[in-house]
């Protein structure tokens, strides 16, 4: 089934016509409402009238995760803040949160592509549908609330915790889908066999997976354990939440939501823009978005793109899966995490020398994050009460800076390996591959 | 009456209290009590040893994070109840003790107390005649 075949379906040419006019429109609303991109296309001498097609967006500014920081909290609002309706923030790394802000029209964009998703997975009015993100600041759980309901489907909105309550009512409520991160599936898939039910006890067909980079294996693991079909779902807080690209029932690739998200593929050493079929940084321009629109927004995300038919009849153009990361971010159990933000909580306890290592595994399904760091010597007590107290606080600056609780590990000092040039602060065992 | 004691941190890894003893026994410094406190990803080593600001100096110059603390050293009789009474009064005059190790040998035993209040703690174990030692 498709939500909207009109534009799911349109042809590439009328596409190439949509995205154009949408563009112009965008970039001389940015112009008048946007100081920032008003004085970045000014130093690049370019006027709104410089852009007449979607081809000419390579002529435009890039916007960065930096530059939303350095523009906290308003600062790349377009809107006024009489239409803003609602503001999602995610975690920031050096204090600075990162916000956005979205009109009632944006709102409906985002409950409009989310249906388009569900729908693509196979989800329908006469589906219960349990929402397993964070409920919150977080997009993942209002987006995709917000986006059931739309469709027509029932929604739970179950958000994190109580996994055996959940588990009970997917099975007394008939619930047939749910949206959560992959590695809280397998969880899920454990704890149902803990309480000595099977997938058979329950009824659930269709998975949303997202919010964390997953893999094909994963995905075989969670549909053969829970019993049903699992699709990508892709999406950032910076463009709109989840709902930006999707899976069909090809499972080979997500669809992007191009009339709303136009996607890019650059270099991301020289920035420039790469053909379809070639792996580099995704970029995103919000091509309908009021309340904070972005222009080639630099998602940092390494994947490739792809505009070959496909046999679902949907139109738009895919992305691949995410191979990586041209920054150093990690994403542990759905948070981005930022060894810089790590780093700056160590720098503010003086007991600690400024070495630090994450080390970030997959335990039983679940990640898990342990930072290193050295005791200064002039620290060390002979009092293991104060030595555990200095662990404990480390651990809870760390909690509330990271939003995940990290295992503190504290080490001799000397012990953690110095590098030449740049240093050397992640080690991933997490198997992905 | 008190006596340094010298304490090192150590991270939980095979082989890595054998560093500490290596080192030492290399610089012909004798140990002549120890003990371990241990939590799940670190440790901190206690120990009374024959030359205490050598051991300081050779365990820095190896990166070993040590420190230096005062304690009390006594030696009771190796009899039943011996050192219950001494512990007895020091609760009685309310010193607490944060950590403490010992050993007996022959007709003697060797007792390591940190306690909260060093003074009094060394004033009321006089008091009582208990017999410290100034050196190990």
């Amino acid at each position: 089934m498709i939500w909207n075949p009109n534009k799911e379906c349109m042809s590439r040419d009328e596409m190439h016509a949509l995205q154009s006019k949408r563009l112009q429109k965008l970039v001389t609303y940015v112009y008048h409402n946007v100081p920032f991109y008003r004085n970045k296309m000014q130093e690049m001498d370019l006027s709104p009238e410089d852009i007449r097609s979607i081809d000419d967006i390579v002529k435009l500014p890039f916007t960065t995760k930096q530059d939303l920081r350095d523009n906290y909290p308003y600062g790349l609002q377009a809107a006024p803040p009489s239409e803003i309706v609602r503001v999602h923030a995610s975690s920031g790394t050096t204090g600075n949160p990162t916000i956005v802000g979205y009109t009632r029209k944006d709102l409906a964009v985002w409950s409009e592509v989310m249906a388009r998703c569900l729908t693509a997975y196979g989800v329908t009015r006469d589906d219960t549908f349990s929402v397993a993100y964070g409920y919150g600041l977080f997009t993942g759980g209002l987006g995709a609330h917000y986006g059931v309901e739309n469709l027509g489907a029932t929604v739970i909105p179950t958000s994190t915790g109580n996994t055996e309550k959940h588990i009970r009512l997917i099975r007394d409520l008939k619930i047939s889908g749910i949206a959560c991160t992959p590695s809280y599936a397998l969880y899920l898939a454990e704890t149902l066999n803990k309480m000595g039910l099977t997938k058979e006890d329950i009824g659930l067909r269709i998975g949303a997976f997202g919010a964390e980079p997953w893999t094909e294996n994963m995905r075989k693991e969670i549909e053969e354990r829970l019993g049903l079909k699992g699709y990508n779902i892709y999406g950032l807080s910076e463009i709109m939440g989840p709902g930006v690209s999707y899976e069909c029932q090809e499972q080979n690739g997500s669809h992007i939501n191009e009339d709303h998200f136009y996607p890019e593929i650059i270099n991301p050493e020289t920035l420039e823009q790469l053909p379809y079929g070639t792996q580099g940084e995704l970029v995103f321009t919000t091509l309908t978005k009021e309340g904070m629109p972005v222009l080639r927004y630099r998602t940092k995300d390494l994947c490739t793109l792809y505009n070959d038919p496909c046999p679902c009849g949907r139109t738009s153009v895919k992305m691949g899966r995410i191979m990586g990361r041209s920054d150093d971010m990690l994403i542990i159990r759905g948070i981005n995490v930022f060894p810089s933000q790590v780093e700056s909580v160590i720098l503010t306890m003086k007991e600690f020398e400024p070495q630090y290592m994450l080390v970030v595994d997959r335990v039983k399904n679940l990640d898990t994050l342990q930072v290193q760091v050295e005791v200064r010597k002039d620290f060390f007590s002979d009092d293991m009460g104060r030595m555990l107290a200095m662990k404990k606080a480390l651990a809870d600056k760390l909690k509330s800076v990271l939003s995940i609780s990290a295992d503190v590990k504290l080490m001799e000092p000397g012990s953690i390996e110095r590098s030449q040039g740049k240093g050397k602060h992640v080690i991933d065992n997490r198997k992905l591959v | 009456m008190t006596i340094k004691q010298l304490s090192v941190f150590l991270e939980n890894k095979t082989g890595r209290i054998n560093e500490v003893t290596k080192i030492l026994g290399k610089h012909g410094i004798n140990m002549h009590a120890f003990s371990m406190a241990e939590s799940t990803d670190f440790g901190i080593l206690r120990l009374i040893v024959s030359e205490v600001d050598k051991a300081v100096e050779v365990l820095r110059s190896e990166s070993f994070a040590v420190m230096l603390t005062d304690v009390v050293c006594i030696s009771c009789p190796n009899v039943a109840g011996s050192l219950s009474a001494i512990l007895e009064t020091l609760a009685e005059k309310e010193i607490f003790i944060e950590y403490m190790y010992a050993f007996a040998e022959g007709d003697k035993a060797n007792v390591v107390i940190r306690p909260n209040d060093l003074e009094k703690c060394v004033q009321v174990l006089k008091e009582c005649s208990c017999s410290i030692n100034s050196k190990f």
